[in-house]
């Protein structure tokens, strides 16, 4: 994969604004994007799935032109093919486990069935685990448990790359290098791009093919 | 109780009913629509907008009565376009009834829509649009299913305050017997002709509809867990 990510924004909330301004392209695989928190690491990953719209840039991944100011090109975040999951996964607390994988299967106007089976779905409950908890509602799983499920739900419908924001973040710390593990294999078993964001020495380590330092919403390299 | 005296509480009852559910329907709609609207806009007018839509609830029944005879009747904007183009008169007909227990019962709904579509972790309508649905898919499989309860409490207390409207509807569709005399005007009526059994039996059935009703709400009202982001 290569990666472009060039953008300026600006994001106003109450009589704050914030900045970000960030020129970087990378051809590597795995990303990760770290710095403290209020550098606008998760604002960068909401620009690349097309929840925030920059002021003026570009964005691609591989081939893809996600976003390009000059050109016109702005990529609705429904068609740009991203897995993104959320820091606390943001999965729907009206639909059970399934319902959540299977969502984004069908973008009609209604939700997936109750106890519809879906091959595809099947298939990433059974690689994640999830088959004993697939009729529970989210609020009853464990921390794990919520993860794989807005992993599945995520990788489900086959992105072209897998953003994710810290997310470890919110996991013990024995789950979390589990959970790692798990991540690694996946990847290496999908040949899935990765964009991630976290502050955590272990990850950088561990999936920063390429590294983004951001500090105060533009970039920071101190190496 | 009083077979005749049923009889003629009968009409006044079944009116009433037809004219909070109707007025209860029409503001399902607007009230979905306009709270999800107040709720989303980030407009700087958004809370005179919403204090103006709220004027309703405050302002004297006969105030709101006033200003729709004023719009309705036969010399009001409205209502005079309304005859000379379609042959409609509001004014005096059940029709008219519901146009005011509408008006009258809006802010109940609008509120509850409003603050029920503002209760939902805005990140949940973000992971809809990445995983691929468009604004309308999202509104009816994720918005609209975590704020009906509320929404529905809502409906519900619009009934109960539909039921009971007495001031706009009494100055927009009088008080014809059968026709637009609903329960609280047959009640007022009643006093005043000095008919105390006919007010007793009219006054028991809408505290007892207007019991049931809150009870029903105040079992929806609470927030449910899936208003709740799941933690």
């Amino acid at each position: 994969m290569s990666l472009t990510l060039r953008l300026q924004a600006r994001v106003s909330s109450g009589p704050r604004t914030f900045r970000l301004d960030i020129d970087w392209q990378t051809s590597a695989q795995r990303i990760v994007i770290h710095g403290p928190s209020g550098a606008g690491k998760s604002l960068t990953l909401q620009a690349l799935a097309g929840l925030l719209r920059p002021s003026a840039g570009r964005l691609a991944i591989g081939d893809t032109v996600l976003f390009d100011h000059t050109a016109g090109i702005d990529l609705p975040a429904r068609q740009r093919q991203l897995g993104y999951v959320f820091q606390d996964y943001a999965l729907f607390p009206h639909l059970d486990v399934r319902q959540n994988v299977a969502f984004g299967l069908q973008p009609g106007l209604r939700n997936p069935l109750r106890g519809a089976r879906d091959p595809r779905v099947e298939h990433w409950l059974d690689a994640l685990g999830l088959r004993l908890v697939a009729a529970q509602a989210p609020h009853t799983l464990s921390g794990g448990q919520r993860q794989r499920t807005a992993l599945a739900r995520a990788l489900v419908s086959s992105p072209r790359a897998l953003l994710l924001d810290e997310p470890f973040s919110a996991l013990d710390p024995a789950l979390r290098s589990r959970m790692r593990d798990e991540l690694e294999q996946l990847l290496d078993q999908l040949r899935l791009p990765l964009v991630l964001i976290s502050h955590d020495a272990e990850d950088l380590a561990r999936f920063g093919e390429a590294t983004l330092a951001l500090a105060e919403g533009t970039r920071h390299d101190a190496r | 109780m009083d077979g005749a005296l049923f009889q003629l509480a009968w009409p006044a009852l079944t009116l009433s009913l037809r004219v909070a559910a109707w007025a209860t329907a029409i503001n399902l709609l607007l009230g979905v629509a306009t709270g999800f609207a107040l709720a989303r806009l980030r407009w700087p007018g958004i809370n005179l907008l919403d204090a103006v839509l709220t004027l309703p609830m405050v302002l004297p029944p006969t105030v709101l009565g006033y200003y729709l005879l004023v719009l309705l009747g036969r010399r009001g904007l409205v209502g005079n376009w309304l005859a000379q183009h379609f042959g409609i008169t509001l004014i005096f007909t059940w029709q008219g009834a519901v146009i005011a227990a509408t008006l009258v019962a809006f802010p109940l709904v609008l509120k509850a829509a409003r603050t029920a579509f503002e209760q939902i972790d805005p990140q949940l309508e973000q992971a809809g649009r990445v995983l691929g649905l468009n604004e309308a898919a999202i509104f009816l499989r994720i918005s609209l299913p975590l704020a009906w309860r509320g929404i529905l409490a809502g409906g519900l207390l619009a009934f109960a305050r539909a039921l009971g409207e007495f001031g706009a509807t009494l100055m927009v569709a009088g008080s014809i017997p059968g026709r637009t005399q609903t329960l609280s005007v047959a009640i007022f009526e009643a006093v005043q002709a000095g008919e105390d059994t006919l007010a007793n039996m009219l006054v028991l059935i809408t505290s007892t509809a207007c019991v049931l009703i809150l009870v029903c709400a105040g079992r929806l009202a609470p927030a449910s867990p899936s208003s709740r982001r799941a933690q």
